[in-house]
C-alpha cells in the first residue's frame, strides 16, 4: 500500500515539475528539447541574415539598435512566429533574452544597454505552436552572433536638423528686424482691435464707479501665455491707476500672484500714484481649475465689475467666467492662447486676441522699437510658412513628396 | 541687481531649454529636468505664500465685516478643516479609507462636477447668441454648426435616410450629415485652426526670444 502511494506521488511529481519546467524553458530559451510534444518535422525556421547592430543615433546614450533581414521562412503561414533578441557581453559565454518582436519586423532598439560596454547580439527565428494558451512545442534558430558594439551619447540630434534651420531663421528673422527699428526706422503694426478697446473698457468701469476685474488665466509663470497676460496688465493697470478706478486680479497660481503684486505696484508708481496701490488687489484664490472658476463666477455675480480682462491659458472654464461675465453685462476683453478656448471668447466676449495678438500686446502697447521689431521678424516667419505651405501643397499635388518630408520630425 | 538676477537666470534657463532640444548629450539632456524640478520646488514653497494671502485677506474681511463677509468664514472653516484632516490621517494623498479621502470623493468631487457640469447651460446660450444668422458669415457659422451637431449623433443619418426614403430619392453617402460634419472638421476647421496655431507658434517663439534675452521686462516689473 505504502509503495503503491509512493509511486502515486513520485508520478504526480515527476508529471506536475515536468510541465512546469518545459513551459519555463520554452519562454526563456529555444531549441527543439524544451517542447512539451513532440515537434513535427521540418518545422524549425531558416536563420535570419545580415545582422547589423549600431549605437542608436541621435540619443542620450544608452540605446543600441539591431536590424535584420528576416527569415526566408517569414511570411504569412510561414515558418517564424517571432523573433526573439539576445545579448550578451562575451560571444562565448550566456545570452540573456531582452524581449521579442512579431514576425515581419527586423528592428529591435535595445534601451537598456551602459555606455561604454561592449556587447554582442543574436536574433532567434522562433516558430512554435500554441493550444488554448499552452505550449505544445518551440523551436527556434539563432542568428551569427554580431558586435561587439558600445552605445554613447550624440553631441546633435540630427533628427531634429529642420527645427533647427526653422528656430535659427525665426530668430534671425526677429534679430534683424530688432537692429532696424533700433536704428529709427518705422515700422507699420495693423490695428489690434482688442487693444485698443482696453481705454474704452477702463473708462467705462471709471463712468460706472465699478471695479476692474482682471483674470490672468489658470496656468503658472512658466507659461508663456500667462507671461504675456500679465504683461498687459502692466498697461491696464496703469491706466487704471490713471483714472483711480480699482483693479482687482484673482489669482489661480501663487507665483504669478507674487508676479502680478510686483507689476501692478510698479504700474501704479508709473502713473504717479503709488500711494493708491492697495496689497489686497492682486489676491490669491485656489490652484484647483473649478474651485477657481466658481470663485470668479461668485465675485462677478456679487461685486458686478464694469470691465473684465481674461488674459492667458484657459481651458473648460473659459466659458463659465465669460458667459457669466456676459449675463451682468460687463464689457469684456479676452486673450488666449488655446485655439480650443478661442471660440468661445469670441462668443461670449466684446473683443478677442486671437492667437499671436496676445503675444503682440506688449509690443503693440508699449511701442517699444525693440519689441515692435520682433514683431516684424515674426511676421517674416510668417510669411516664410505661408510661401512653404503653398510650394508643399503644389509639389504634393503633383506627387513630389521630398519637401513635406523635411518638414517631419523623425522620432516625435 | 534687483531686476538683473532674475533677467540672468532666466536668459541662463532658457537658453539652455533651447540647447537640451538639440544636444542630447551629458549635461545638457539632464538639465531639462532638474530646471523642472526646481521650478516644481518653488512653486510648492510658494503655495504657502499663497494659501497664507487667502487666509490674511479672509480673515481681515471678517474682522473688518466687510460686503460679503460671510463667505469668507465658509473659506476659512473649509480651509482649517481640509488642512486638520489632511495632516491628521494616512500617510499618502488620498489615501483610501482616510477622511481626507472621503473629503475628497464625497465633497470636492462633486462639487467640481458640478461647477463642470454648468458648462453644458452655458454653451446653449453661448450657441444662441453665436449662431443667430444677422449676416452672412453668421449664417454660414449656423449652417456649418447645424450639420457638425447632427452629423456627431447617429439619428442625424438615420433621419435624413429615412426622410429620403419615404420620398424615394436616392442619397449618396458623401451628403449624409456625418459625412458632411467630418468634411467641415477636416477641412474647413482643420485648416482655420492651424492657421491660429502657427501664429500662436510663432508668437510663443518670439515672446520666449525676448523673455530670455531680456528685451521684454514687463513681466518684472518694468518695461
Amino acid at each position: 500500500m505504502n509503495l503503491k502511494i509512493v509511486f502515486v506521488g513520485f508520478f504526480i511529481f515527476l508529471f506536475s515539475h515536468g510541465l512546469t519546467l518545459a513551459q519555463e524553458s520554452s519562454d526563456s530559451a529555444f531549441t527543439a528539447n524544451d517542447t512539451i510534444s513532440v515537434v513535427p518535422p521540418d518545422v524549425t525556421p531558416v536563420i535570419v541574415k545580415n545582422v547589423e547592430v549600431r549605437d542608436n543615433p541621435n540619443d542620450e546614450g544608452g540605446a543600441i539598435r539591431i536590424h535584420w533581414s528576416l527569415s526566408i521562412d517569414d511570411y504569412k503561414g510561414g515558418k517564424v512566429v517571432r523573433y526573439v533578441i539576445l545579448r550578451g557581453t562575451d560571444p562565448r559565454g550566456k545570452f540573456e533574452n531582452l524581449g521579442d518582436v512579431s514576425s515581419g519586423t527586423g528592428q529591435f532598439i535595445d534601451n537598456a544597454t551602459e555606455d561604454k560596454v561592449e556587447y554582442y547580439y543574436k536574433v532567434a527565428a522562433v516558430n512554435e505552436k500554441k493550444e488554448d494558451g499552452r505550449l505544445l512545442w518551440s523551436v527556434s534558430a539563432d542568428s551569427d552572433i554580431v558586435g561587439p558594439v558600445k552605445s554613447s551619447a550624440q553631441w546633435f540630434n540630427f533628427e531634429r536638423i529642420n527645427v533647427f534651420v526653422g528656430t535659427l531663421f525665426v530668430c534671425l528673422a526677429i534679430f534683424i528686424y530688432i537692429q532696424m527699428a533700433k536704428s529709427g526706422r518705422n515700422l507699420y503694426v495693423r490695428k489690434i482691435a482688442g487693444l485698443e478697446s482696453v481705454d474704452e473698457a477702463v473708462g467705462r468701469a471709471t463712468e460706472m464707479g465699478r471695479k476692474i476685474l482682471y483674470v490672468p488665466g489658470i496656468n503658472d509663470m512658466d507659461n508663456v501665455q500667462t507671461i504675456a497676460g500679465i504683461t498687459i496688465l502692466g498697461r491696464v493697470a496703469q491706466i487704471a491707476a490713471e483714472y483711480e478706478t480699482w483693479i482687482e486680479v484673482p489669482t489661480c497660481r501663487s507665483l504669478v500672484m507674487v508676479t502680478a503684486k510686483e507689476i501692478v505696484k510698479e504700474a501704479y508708481s508709473k502713473a504717479g500714484r503709488p500711494d493708491a496701490y492697495n496689497e489686497d488687489q492682486v489676491h490669491y484664490l485656489t490652484d484647483d481649475q473649478f474651485g477657481y472658476a466658481a470663485a470668479i463666477d461668485g465675485m462677478i455675480v456679487r461685486e458686478r465689475p464694469a470691465a473684465i480682462f481674461y488674459m492667458g491659458a484657459f481651458f473648460a472654464e473659459s466659458l463659465i467666467m465669460a458667459e457669466t461675465g456676459n449675463s451682468i453685462g460687463a464689457i469684456q476683453i479676452a486673450g488666449t492662447g488655446q485655439p480650443s478656448q478661442l471660440p468661445f471668447f469670441v462668443a461670449s466676449c466684446d473683443y478677442t486676441l486671437i492667437g499671436e495678438e496676445l503675444f503682440a500686446a506688449s509690443a503693440y502697447l508699449s511701442r517699444e522699437p525693440r519689441l515692435l521689431g520682433s514683431l516684424k521678424g515674426q511676421d517674416l516667419a510668417k510669411a516664410a510658412i505661408l510661401v512653404s505651405i503653398i510650394v508643399g501643397v503644389v509639389l504634393e499635388t503633383f506627387g513630389l513628396f521630398q519637401f513635406s518630408g523635411f518638414f517631419r520630425v523623425i522620432g516625435e | 541687481m534687483r531686476r538683473e538676477i532674475p533677467l540672468i537666470i532666466t536668459a541662463v534657463v532658457g537658453f539652455v531649454y533651447v540647447i537640451q532640444y538639440f544636444i542630447p548629450h551629458y549635461p545638457f539632456n539632464n538639465l531639462n529636468g532638474w530646471f523642472s524640478d526646481w521650478f516644481s520646488i518653488i512653486g510648492a514653497c510658494a503655495i504657502w505664500l499663497g494659501a497664507l494671502n487667502l487666509m490674511r485677506i479672509s480673515f481681515d474681511k471678517v474682522y473688518k465685516k466687510r460686503r460679503d463677509w460671510g463667505y469668507s468664514i465658509i473659506i476659512i472653516l473649509s480651509f482649517a478643516l481640509i488642512v486638520v484632516i489632511g495632516f491628521g490621517g494616512g500617510r499618502d494623498f488620498r489615501d483610501l479609507g482616510t477622511n481626507f479621502d472621503w473629503l475628497y470623493r464625497f465633497i470636492y468631487t462633486p462639487l467640481s462636477a458640478t461647477m463642470f457640469a454648468l458648462l453644458a447651460f452655458f454653451v446653449a446660450s453661448a450657441s444662441y447668441r453665436a449662431f443667430r444668422a444677422r449676416n452672412l458669415e453668421a449664417s454660414l457659422l449656423l449652417v456649418a454648426a447645424f450639420f457638425v451637431m447632427i452629423g456627431r449623433v447617429p439619428v442625424g443619418d438615420a433621419l435624413v435616410t429615412k426622410v429620403a426614403g419615404l420620398i424615394s430619392l436616392p442619397i449618396p453617402d458623401a451628403v449624409l450629415p456625418s459625412k458632411i460634419a467630418t468634411w467641415i472638421m477636416n477641412y474647413i476647421n482643420a485648416a482655420g485652426q492651424r492657421a491660429i496655431m502657427i501664429g500662436i507658434a510663432l508668437g510663443i517663439v518670439s515672446t520666449s526670444l525676448r523673455v530670455i534675452l531680456g528685451i521684454e521686462r514687463a513681466h518684472l516689473g518694468g518695461e
